[in-house]
C-alpha cells in the first residue's frame, strides 16, 4: 500500500506544497484575529485548530505516500463505511430528536457527512475507471454515479445539512460535465433536476426555507437571516482598501457579526485586510483551484482525473459559495471556507484531499519516467 | 471517437474549466471591489457609527374572551424605564439622576443589569416596570441628556376579573433561562430574554396561539445610540384570540358559592364535555404577575398554608368516598355478582375477619336492594358487592369511569389521582392484596385518589348515557382578521362498558339520593328541575364517629365533603361536582352549593 520509493519523491510537487502551507498560515493567522475577544485571556479555538492542522498535515503526509492503486481498490469500501457513519448519525439523531451531525468517540466527534464528501469522489472515480478512457457517458451508464450520488445526498439533507448536500452534488456534476455527457442528456438532467426543485423544497426546515427567502428578497426578515447578510456586508465594506489592520476590526469584535470564526470568517479577514488582503487571499485559494485542474489534465490515468476534478470541485465550491454568502450575492447555507473556517473535521478532510491530489501528482510522472 | 476529436475534447478540458474558474474568481474579485472601494463611505459610515441595530417589536398577545364573547383578559399599555449599557457614557451621572426620578439607587440598578447577562449587546434592558405618569414625565425631559437611558412602551397582561377563574386563566411572567433554553431547541428565534411567556393556566397551554409574531426593524443609530433613520421594518402579527368554554357569569356564580370555603367545584356540559365553570379556591389575582410581583407577595403566595396557586380541581387528588359507590354499583350489576332485587341486611356494621366494619348509619339500613343502598348510601351493602368484585375488577370499572389517568384537559399539571389494584400494591410495597383493604376501596376510601374534575366528567358519562368525555375549556380560536382558526367538538375519549339496564338501575339510585325521603342529599333539590347526585364524605383521618361531634374535631382532621350532579335527571344537560376541604358532610357542606349553582344555571338557561 505504501510507495515509499525516493525515485517516487523526487516529484513531490514542492510548488503545489508551498501554496497549502502559505493558505495554511493566512488562516490560522486570520483564525487568531476572529476568535480573540476583549477580555479573554486563552484562545481556546485557536490553540485547537493549531493542534488539528498539525494533525491534518501528518494525515496529508501519510495520504500522499499512499498509492493510487490502493485508493482505487478500497473505494467501494471506502464509500460504504462512510454511508454507514452517515446512517449512525440519522438513527441517533433520530433517537435524540435533534439535528446531529457529529459521532462522538471519547473525546474527538466525528463529523461523517465530511468524509462522505471524499468517499464519493474516489468511488466515482473507481466507477468512471472502470469505462474507457475518453468515453463520453449515455444515461444507462450514468445512473450508477446518480444513485451513488442521490444516496449519501439524502442522508446528509435528514442531518439537516442543506449546504454539505448541495456541496455533494455540485462535486457530482462537475465531474460529469468534465467527464463529458452528451448535450441532449445535459439538458435532459437539467430539466429533472429543475422539475424536482419543489420537491426538495418540502424536505427543507423551515429556517432554511426562511433563509433561502431572505437571499431572494433580504427585506422578508431583517432581524434573522438578513442581519447576517447585512451585518457581514457592512464589515468587507468597512475594510477598504487597506483594511483596519490586524486585530482591528469593530464588526467582528463588537460581535455583530455572527459566526465569525466559522461560515463568517472571512469578513473578519475582509475587514482587516481591505480589499487588497482580499485580493490576495482569493488569489491564492483560485491559485490552488487552477493547480488541481491541472493536477487532473496530468493524471495518467481516469481514476486520478476524476478524483483530481471531484477534490478540485469540492474546493472550488466551497470556496464560491461561502465568499459568495459573505459578500451578500449568494444565499446563506451554512459551508465552511476551506482552511479558514474553524473545524476539526474540516481541516482533516481538506488536508487529506490535499494528500491525495499530491499523491496523483507524484505519480504522473513515476512510470513515464521509469519507462523513458 | 477519432484522434482529431480527441485531441479537441483535450483543449476543451485544458481550457474551459480554468476560463470558467477565472471568471467565477473574477466575479468575486469585482463585487468585492464594489463593496470595499466603491461603496467604502456608505460601510464606513455604518461601521463607525454602529450603526445598525435590530430592535424588536412585541406582538399584541391574543385576548381571551369566554363562551359568549365576554372579554377577560386584555392587554394594557405600560411605559418601561431601560438602559442600552452600551450606550451609557457617564454612569454616574445616569444614575444618580435614576435615584432621582424613579428611586431606584444604582445597586439595584446594576443587580438588574448583570442578571441578564445572557442578553445580547446593545438590547435595551428594563429596569423599571408600569411606570408612573409623573416618572414618565420626569424621565422624557431629561432624556436627551443621559445616552442609553430610554422609554419603552410595551403592553401589560391585565385580567379584567381579577382572581375569577384565575386557575383557569393562569398568567404570564418573564421568560426565564430554562425557559429560553427549552423553546430556542425547538424553534429558532421566537423568544429573546425579556419576553413574556404564558406560565400557568391557558396563558401556557395556548401559549403558541396566544404569543403572535413578533416585528422589528432595523435602524441607523448615532454614537449616542439615537435612532437616526429606519432602514427596514416588519409589523407584528398579533396572536389569535380564544374563546373558553366558561360562562362567566356561571364561573362568579360559582366562586361565589366556594368562596369562604377552600376546595374545588366544576360544572360541563353533560353532552359535550365543555367546561362551564371551574373554581378551585382560594384562588389568587393573576394582575399581581404582570405588574411585576414583589418577593413578599410571592411568599405570602407560595408559603400560604391553604395553598392558594394549587388548581385543586386538576391538581388536587382526594378520596372520592361516597361518590365512588357508582363504580361499586356499576361493576356489581354489570358483573352479575348482584341483581337488581338482591337483598342484602345491613345491621349497621359488617364483621370480616377479626374486624368490624361499620356503616355510616350506626342502627344499620336493614333489609335493602342496590336502589335503596345507592339512595341512603348504605356503607355495608357496598363492602359486600366490593368483597364479590374484588379489588382487580373494581380497578378495571373505575378506569373504565376515566379514573387513575388524567382526563387530558388543555391545562398544564394535571394529576391522574389513583387506582389501586393488586399488581399496583405489590408493586408499591412488596405486599399482597388484603380482602380487607377491598372493603374500604369498595366505598371510595384507603388509596382511591381523584380529582374533582375526574368526578365531574364521570357524572357526566353516567348522564349522558355512557359517553366519557374530554373535558374542553377552548370553545374556539380566532385568528386576527375574525377567522375560526379551530372550533371545539365533543371528543368520546371511551365508552362505559355498562349495559343500558345498569345505567338504568343506577341513575334511578341517582335520582332517589335528591329526591326519596331518605336520600343523603336532599338539600340539592330543586323544585321544578330534578337532580340527581351521590354525596360523599371522605375521610382525612379515621375517628371514632360516635365519641366526637363534627364541631369539636379539629378543622384540618375534619372530612372532605363532596357532591356530584346533574341535572335535569331525565335529559340531563350539565353535570357537575363540589368539593369542599374538611367540610364535614357531603350532603350538608356540599350538596347546597350544587343544589344553587344549579338554581342559576337554570334561572339564567337562555343566558348562556
Amino acid at each position: 500500500m505504501l510507495q515509499i520509493d525516493r525515485k517516487l519523491f523526487k516529484n513531490i510537487d514542492w510548488g503545489f506544497t508551498i501554496l497549502i502551507f502559505l493558505i495554511l498560515a493566512a488562516g490560522l493567522i486570520n483564525l487568531y484575529s476572529a476568535t480573540s475577544e476583549k477580555n479573554v485571556v486563552s484562545n481556546t479555538y485557536f490553540m485547537h485548530q493549531i493542534y488539528w492542522s498539525f494533525l491534518g498535515i501528518i494525515v496529508m503526509a501519510v495520504a500522499l505516500c499512499i498509492s493510487n492503486k490502493f485508493y482505487k481498490e478500497n473505494a467501494v469500501i471506502f464509500y460504504i463505511i462512510s454511508l454507514i457513519l452517515l446512517l449512525i448519525v440519522d438513527i441517533y439523531g433520530m433517537i435524540s430528536a435533534g439535528a446531529q451531525r457529529w459521532i462522538r468517540l471519547g473525546p474527538v466527534s466525528l463529523q461523517p457527512s465530511e468524509l462522505a464528501k471524499l468517499s464519493l469522489i474516489l468511488v466515482l472515480g473507481y466507477y468512471y475507471d472502470a469505462k474507457k478512457n475518453m468515453e463520453v457517458l449515455a444515461l444507462p451508464d450514468l445512473l450508477i454515479p446518480i444513485i451513488l450520488t442521490v444516496i449519501p445526498v439524502g442522508l446528509i439533507i435528514k442531518q439537516p445539512d442543506l449546504g454539505t448536500a448541495i456541496l455533494l452534488l455540485l462535486i457530482f456534476i462537475s465531474i460529469m460535465l468534465y467527464e463529458g455527457i452528451s448535450i441532449k442528456l445535459f439538458f435532459a438532467l437539467t430539466g429533472a433536476g429543475l422539475a424536482a426543485l419543489p420537491l426538495l423544497w418540502g424536505f427543507l426546515k423551515p429556517y432554511q426555507k426562511a433563509r433561502l427567502l431572505t437571499f431572494i428578497n433580504p427585506d422578508r426578515d431583517p432581524l434573522g437571516a438578513g442581519y447576517h447578510i447585512i451585518q457581514s456586508k457592512i464589515a468587507v465594506g468597512s475594510g477598504g482598501v487597506w483594511g483596519k489592520g490586524f486585530l482591528q476590526g469593530t464588526q467582528c469584535k463588537l460581535q455583530f457579526l455572527p459566526e465569525h470564526h466559522t461560515d463568517f470568517v472571512f469578513s473578519v479577514l475582509a475587514e482587516e485586510w481591505g480589499f487588497m488582503g482580499s485580493l490576495i487571499a482569493i488569489a491564492l485559494l483560485g491559485l490552488l483551484i487552477v493547480w488541481g485542474l491541472e493536477i487532473a489534465r496530468q493524471a495518467k490515468n481516469r481514476f486520478g482525473e476524476v478524483v483530481a476534478v471531484g477534490i478540485t470541485a469540492m474546493f472550488f465550491w466551497q470556496i464560491v459559495i461561502n465568499i459568495g454568502m459573505v459578500i451578500g450575492i449568494m444565499p446563506v447555507v451554512g459551508i465552511p471556507l476551506p482552511f479558514f473556517s474553524y473545524g476539526g473535521s474540516a481541516t482533516m478532510t481538506n488536508l487529506f484531499a490535499i494528500g491525495i491530489l499530491m499523491s496523483i501528482r507524484m505519480r504522473q510522472h513515476a512510470y513515464p519516467v521509469s519507462t523513458y | 471517437m477519432t484522434p482529431r476529436h480527441e485531441g479537441r475534447l483535450k483543449l476543451i478540458r485544458a481550457v474551459l474549466p480554468v476560463i470558467i474558474v477565472f471568471l467565477v474568481f473574477l466575479g468575486i474579485g469585482l463585487r468585492l471591489w464594489y463593496l470595499q472601494v466603491y461603496q467604502y463611505q456608505t460601510y464606513q459610515r455604518l461601521s463607525i457609527n454602529n450603526r445598525i441595530r435590530l430592535k424588536s417589536i412585541p406582538a399584541s398577545r391574543g385576548l381571551i374572551f369566554d363562551r359568549n364573547g365576554v372579554l377577560l383578559v386584555d392587554n394594557r399599555p405600560s411605559y418601561c424605564a431601560a438602559i442600552v449599557p452600551e450606550d451609557i457614557k457617564d454612569p454616574h451621572a445616569l444614575f444618580s439622576f435614576l435615584k432621582q426620578a424613579l428611586w431606584i439607587d444604582e445597586k439595584e440598578i446594576r443587580k438588574r443589569l448583570k442578571k441578564r447577562a445572557y442578553f445580547a449587546p446593545f438590547q435595551a434592558r428594563v429596569i423599571k416596570k408600569n411606570l408612573g405618569i409623573l416618572e414618565v414625565a420626569r424621565l422624557q425631559t431629561h432624556l436627551a441628556e443621559f445616552p442609553g437611558l430610554e422609554i419603552l412602551i410595551r403592553s401589560r397582561r391585565h385580567y379584567l376579573y381579577g382572581e375569577l377563574a384565575s386557575h383557569l386563566l393562569g398568567y404570564i411572567g418573564e421568560i426565564n433561562q430554562r425557559e429560553l433554553k427549552k423553546y430556542q431547541k425547538k424553534e429558532k428565534n421566537v423568544y429573546s430574554p425579556g419576553d413574556y411567556i404564558g406560565k400557568y393556566g391557558i396563558e401556557k397551554t395556548l401559549e403558541k396561539e396566544l404569543r403572535g409574531e413578533k416585528g422589528g426593524y432595523q435602524v441607523e443609530v448615532d454614537a449616542n445610540g439615537r435612532e437616526m433613520k429606519t432602514l427596514d421594518r416588519v409589523a407584528p402579527i398579533p396572536g389569535h384570540n380564544i374563546y373558553l368554554t366558561i360562562s362567566i357569569f356561571l364561573q362568579k356564580k360559582l366562586e361565589e358559592l366556594m368562596a369562604d370555603k377552600a376546595g374545588a367545584a366544576v360544572a360541563v356540559n353533560a353532552e359535550t364535555g365543555e367546561i362551564l365553570a371551574m373554581v378551585s379556591h382560594p384562588n389568587f389575582d393573576p394582575n399581581l404577575f404582570t405588574t411585576g410581583i414583589t418577593p413578599l407577595q410571592w411568599r405570602a403566595l407560595a408559603k400560604n398554608p391553604l395553598h392558594p396557586l394549587q388548581d385543586r380541581a386538576i391538581q388536587g387528588t382526594y378520596p372520592p368516598g361516597s361518590t365512588y359507590k357508582i363504580v361499586t354499583a356499576s361493576g356489581g350489576l354489570e358483573e352479575g355478582v348482584i341483581q337488581p332485587d338482591t337483598i342484602l341486611f345491613c345491621p349497621g356494621y359488617l364483621r370480616f375477619g377479626h374486624r368490624s366494619y361499620r356503616c355510616w348509619k350506626k342502627s344499620g339500613h336493614g333489609n335493602i336492594s342496590i336502589h335503596q343502598a345507592i339512595v341512603g348510601s348504605c356503607d355495608v351493602f357496598f363492602y359486600q358487592v366490593g368483597l364479590r368484585l374484588g379489588v382487580d375488577r373494581l380497578a378495571f370499572y373505575s378506569r373504565a369511569f376515566g379514573l387513575g389517568k388524567p382526563t387530558g384537559i388543555q391545562l398544564p399539571g394535571e394529576k391522574g389521582g389513583l387506582i389501586p389494584d393488586s399488581r399496583w400494591k405489590r408493586k408499591r410495597f412488596h405486599e399482597p392484596w388484603y380482602q380487607g383493604e377491598t372493603l374500604s376501596i369498595a366505598i371510595g376510601q384507603g388509596y382511591v385518589l381523584a380529582t374533582p374534575l375526574q368526578m365531574a366528567m364521570l357524572m357526566a358519562s353516567v348522564a349522558n348515557d355512557g359517553k366519557l368525555l374530554r373535558p374542553l375549556v377552548v370553545s374556539k380560536i380566532v385568528d386576527i382578521g375574525g377567522k375560526t382558526l379551530k372550533k371545539c367538538k365533543a371528543e368520546i375519549r371511551s365508552r362505559l362498558p355498562l349495559s343500558e339496564k345498569t345505567l338504568k338501575i343506577v341513575k334511578s339510585g341517582l335520582w332517589g339520593v335528591v329526591n326519596e325521603p331518605h336520600g343523603t342529599a336532599r338539600r340539592a333539590r330543586l323544585k321544578d328541575i330534578s337532580v340527581s347526585g351521590k354525596t360523599g364524605t371522605a375521610q382525612v383521618v379515621r375517628i371514632k364517629r360516635d365519641k366526637l361531634s363534627h364541631k369539636k374535631v379539629a378543622v384540618h382532621l375534619r372530612d372532605h365533603a363532596w357532591f356530584v350532579a346533574f341535572a335535569p335527571s331525565d335529559q340531563p344537560v350539565i353535570a357537575m361536582s363540589v368539593l369542599v376541604e374538611h367540610g364535614g358532610h357531603g350532603g350538608s357542606a356540599a350538596a347546597p352549593i350544587a343544589g344553587k349553582f344549579l338554581r342559576a344555571f337554570f334561572d339564567g338557561e337562555e343566558q348562556y
